[in-house]
């Protein structure tokens, strides 16, 4: 079922993709968020643990969230041990996961270069590239004549304003189609026979003594023995709901994309220094990001000057770009945890399980946070990847502190 | 992009503010009594509503002074501004 990568439009889809099932009053797992990890997790939980009497419930549209409105770009760099763990299995069944769920995601591994524009810069990445490696992790420490190898649009000449004195280079990251991975994993999951429920916006959280009971929802109540979140941005406002307070702050990220252009970017560039990262999609828009508005929002847009910053940096690194017309740009509301790792695991209450945190990464980590929520959920123990993740570590100190770390200026 | 109404130089671009998080976040009255729970919450958590938030805001780029602004999060409405001694400001 595989095609060649680049061509998705002359794909055809099957004619459905999933059902539309009214919600019952009951089910085993109710899984709230239908954004690319709401619908791994249900995929995962009745792929992995048997567990199908799973509804998936989300206010909108499937994938309309944080999924539709992302970068996708997909890379397993991180610094410290838990999280090259957690990224790397992400990355491995990103691998096969065309093949797994018989449908394309259009996963193509063109590689991630982060770029150096400091000494620090240089210090920070070399570690970095011996970290990944000791963690099995694929990377390398480009000069800048090699960079401008993998990526000859990129300037690398000394006399602009913030030189390009190397980068990390991970051969296996690349992006994949958003849309793509949200419908595979929405049809895998329907034909295992979980029930994706669309316009069932969840008003609020059924608590009897310690042990979670059901959602009361804008469909009527549905019972549930366990319910996961996977709300991103909102989670606050979901827990809140449980009477749990969460360590995050829900910030604005921005993204834009080009007027359609020839191929002319064969890999993905992140920069933190000068903070842009740039991709061109399968179509050939070129996919610009940057960071998140330092106010807290869930406006869904963020401010012109971070566009207008994200721009110069763009230009500085990619002359080439200065007559490329901007067709689009959109903001996705982040969940930001105060050591840029995400919370994956247990709750105060029982049978109450969340997923969030994952502030501006979160697309790339979706079938592993899928594969380890599921297992968390099935049975009730965090699996070995996402135990470090857990809301104590707030508490005990164990914190895994990424902020800057991740090659990535959160 | 955020308008927002310095107590002294009056309305003002967004960039050339400072965005200090939730206001009025008092440090512990006692901190020898908080268990690692309750630093915790001080340190690590605060509110992250939709609607209303009470905010701090430094005029950075101007005349560098604190203040707290209410904005709605979901509109980005400035709803009212104060001096740290509470002191209401016409908007």
């Amino acid at each position: 079922m595989t095609t060649e990568h680049g061509d998705a439009d002359a794909y055809e889809h099957p004619p459905w993709l999933w059902r539309t099932p009214e919600p019952k009053r009951s089910y085993d797992v109710v899984i709230v968020g239908a954004g690319g990890h709401g619908l791994a997790t249900a995929y995962y939980l009745a792929r992995n643990h048997g567990i199908t009497d799973v509804a998936v419930l989300e206010r909108g549209w499937l994938a309309g969230g944080n999924m539709a409105r992302n970068t996708t770009i997909i890379r397993s760099n991180y610094l410290w041990d838990e999280s090259a763990a957690l990224y790397e299995h992400a990355l491995g069944l990103w691998e096969g996961l065309a093949d797994e769920l018989e449908y394309d995601v259009f996963f193509s591994q063109r590689g991630v270069l982060n770029l150096a524009h400091s000494l620090q810069d240089v210090r920070d990445s070399v570690r970095r590239v011996e970290a990944n490696r000791l963690n099995g992790v694929d990377a390398e420490w480009l000069s800048p004549e090699q960079v401008k190898e993998v990526c000859p649009i990129v300037d690398v000449s000394p006399d602009v304003r913030y030189p390009v004195l190397g980068a990390t280079f991970q051969p296996r990251g690349g992006i994949a189609k958003h849309d793509w991975v949200a419908w595979a994993y929405a049809r895998a999951a329907d034909a295992l026979g979980v029930s994706l429920i669309q316009d069932c916006e969840v008003t609020g959280i059924e608590v009897d003594g310690d042990r979670v009971i059901g959602v009361q929802t804008s469909r009527g109540p549905i019972a549930a023995g366990r319910v996961a979140l996977c709300a991103a941005g909102h989670s606050s406002l979901l827990a809140e709901m449980a009477s749990i307070r969460l360590p995050l702050q829900s910030h604005p990220l921005q993204a834009l994309v080009s007027e359609l252009l020839e191929p002319v970017h064969p890999t993905v560039v992140m920069s933190n220094a000068v903070h842009v990262y740039v991709s061109q999609a399968h179509k050939g828009e070129l996919v610009l990001g940057a960071g998140i508005d330092p106010y807290n929002s869930y406006a869904q847009r963020g401010s012109f000057h971070v566009i207008e910053h994200q721009m110069a940096a763009a230009l500085e690194l990619f002359p080439i770009f200065a007559r490329a017309r901007v067709l689009r740009t959109w903001a996705g509301v982040v969940d930001v945890c105060p050591d840029a790792s995400p919370i994956i695991g247990l709750t105060p209450v029982d049978d109450l399980y969340i997923n969030c945190g994952w502030g501006t990464g979160g697309f790339k980590a979706t079938p592993g946070a899928g594969w380890v929520f599921a297992h968390t959920v099935a049975t009730g123990e965090p699996h070995p990847l996402n135990a470090p993740y857990t809301l104590d570590r707030f508490a005990t100190g164990a914190l895994i502190d990424e902020h800057g770390a991740a090659a990535v200026a959160h | 992009m955020l308008l927002i109404p310095c107590p002294w130089c009056g309305p003002r671009d967004e960039i050339e503010f400072h965005c200090g998080g939730q206001a009025d976040v008092a440090y512990p009255a006692d901190p020898h009594v908080l268990g690692d729970d309750e630093w915790a919450a001080y340190v690590f958590v605060r509110d992250n509503p939709k609607g209303p938030f009470a905010e701090r805001w430094c005029h950075a780029a101007g005349c560098r002074r604190w203040f707290n602004v209410v904005r709605d999060t979901a509109t980005h409405a400035i709803l009212s501004v104060k001096l740290l001694d509470g002191t209401a400001v016409p908007a």
